[in-house]
């Protein structure tokens, strides 16, 4: 299959197979007004395959700590006049605000709607994050 | 300023300096009995525990200080809708601290981000209860005369017991200590406190579900309730709250210097005809609760007492 490079806009590189809608839904692409493509299965020899996430806006802000909490892996390149002139390499972030919901019915988020949900990295090596509240640990196997 | 959410919060060092000013509160009651003169504790229990918030009461009260505060959630403000952080910040003009309990697991941490006086945590949920684990530290040290080279039994509930969590994470810390788990297989110690406690901190622990072979190498036997509203089944509540129950038979398989703790409320796990032993340590670990709440309120209201050194002698 023939995918066009994009002129001007974001390249979310290196997504693990299977978890491009993933992303569109966590940095909630749906919204946006410019064309969005979602690449699945992509050959990739570093990969065998990949997802690639096309998005035509340049000057998007992207929560890339979101990114970093699904997959580290991801690069996110910013290309502008058909040139990239910017190379990301995200990693698990050390606190999420909103990016995951805390999922212990015991925890005070659950009853008190205008407290943020947050999350901190408890673990780096085993990508365990914990609920800053309850400490009820957050699977990352989304 | 600082609170108390979580018992991990305080190292070594100060759980120390908070067991020798409670034994010198005992020691000398009369030197502390006005240190609080004019500060105000504010209780907010949004659930009932009765026993909790008498503790802390009376220690506030035998510090010379007052008491303000609800003891259920139906008549504070919470009933008409209002957060745990308003409330904080509403409670903070009034009192010098905070003692909160809550059905809801991370609300005192909630109220100590919004507060501007510190916060107790007296129990959030299934989460953290850290001055109970202050008083078995205090009981256990006080009772056996040290906190290190022990082996410390936990028999019952060790699945939802968040006391039992707490005394495992602390007590990890000190040296030579060793854990007997005594359950029955569906009640046993959780997997992750397991991983993360006793195996990243290397401690030494061995499971059975036979409390009478292991009762003679015991120096604690911390005894704990299995608790009927754990349970969606009444069936296997049925099955199992009898699993353990200490006789005075069975204390005879015990050392003759060993201590037994419960947090208490008790069913029918300890025998009453065990009260009488004098290595039943339950009920004074209630009385050894109130002296940390009181080290604990001085603590983190910055009052300094000078420790009468003569006593260790």
């Amino acid at each position: 299959m023939k995918i066009d490079s994009i002129k001007d806009g974001i390249v979310l590189d290196h997504i693990k197979a299977g978890r491009g809608m993933l992303i569109y839904q966590l940095l909630h692409l749906e919204e946006l007004d410019c064309s969005v493509a979602i690449l699945k299965n992509v050959p990739s020899k570093k990969m065998g395959k990949k997802d690639i996430i096309k998005i035509g806006d340049a000057d998007l802000q992207l929560d890339f700590n979101a990114i970093g909490y699904v997959d580290p892996d991801i690069t996110v390149n910013v290309i502008r006049n058909d040139v990239c002139v910017e190379k990301k390499h995200v990693a698990l972030p050390e606190e999420l605000e909103n990016v995951i919901k805390c999922k212990n019915p015991r925890c005070i988020t659950t009853t008190e709607q205008e407290l943020p949900h947050i999350f901190r990295l408890a673990d780096r090596h085993e990508g365990i994050y914990r609920c800053i509240y309850c400490d009820t640990k957050a699977s990352r196997h989304l | 300023m600082r609170s108390l959410i979580d018992i991990l919060e305080l190292s070594v060092e100060e759980l120390d300096e908070l067991m020798n000013t409670a034994d010198d509160i005992m020691a000398h009651p009369a030197k502390y009995s006005e240190v609080c003169h004019g500060k105000k504790l504010a209780t907010l229990f949004f659930e009932p525990s009765t026993r909790t918030r008498l503790s802390f009461e009376a220690a506030m009260y035998e510090l010379g200080g007052n008491v303000l505060g609800f003891s259920e959630a139906a008549s504070s403000s919470a009933s008409k809708g209002e957060s745990v952080a308003d409330t904080a910040k509403v409670v903070s003009c009034y009192a010098d601290i905070i003692a909160m309990r809550h059905p809801k697991e991370g609300a005192p941490y909630v109220a100590s981000i919004n507060a501007t006086v510190p916060v107790i945590n007296g129990g959030d949920g299934g989460h953290n209860h850290p001055t109970q684990t202050l008083a078995d530290l205090e009981t256990i040290r006080h009772e056996l005369g040290r906190l290190t080279d022990l082996t410390v039994g936990f028999c019952g509930d060790l699945k939802f017991g968040r006391t039992v969590h707490s005394l495992i994470a602390a007590l990890s810390r000190y040296n030579g200590v060793k854990f007997v788990l005594i359950s029955p297989v569906e009640l046993r110690l959780p997997d992750y406190v397991r991983r993360d406690i006793l195996v990243t901190n290397r401690v030494p622990y061995k499971e059975t579900t036979d409390l009478e072979a292991v009762l003679p190498e015991l120096d604690v036997l911390y005894m704990t309730r299995i608790q009927k509203e754990r349970f969606f089944n009444e069936e296997e509540y049925l099955r199992l709250k009898d699993s353990y129950i200490l006789t005075a038979d069975k204390m005879k398989l015990a050392k003759e210097k060993m201590a037994v703790l419960h947090p208490l409320p008790r069913v029918n796990e300890i025998s009453v005809a065990v009260d009488k032993d004098p290595r039943a340590a339950y009920f004074r670990q209630v009385l050894y609760a109130k002296y940390m709440r009181m080290a604990l309120i001085m603590k983190l209201l910055d009052i300094a007492v000078e420790i009468d050194a003569k006593e260790e002698a």
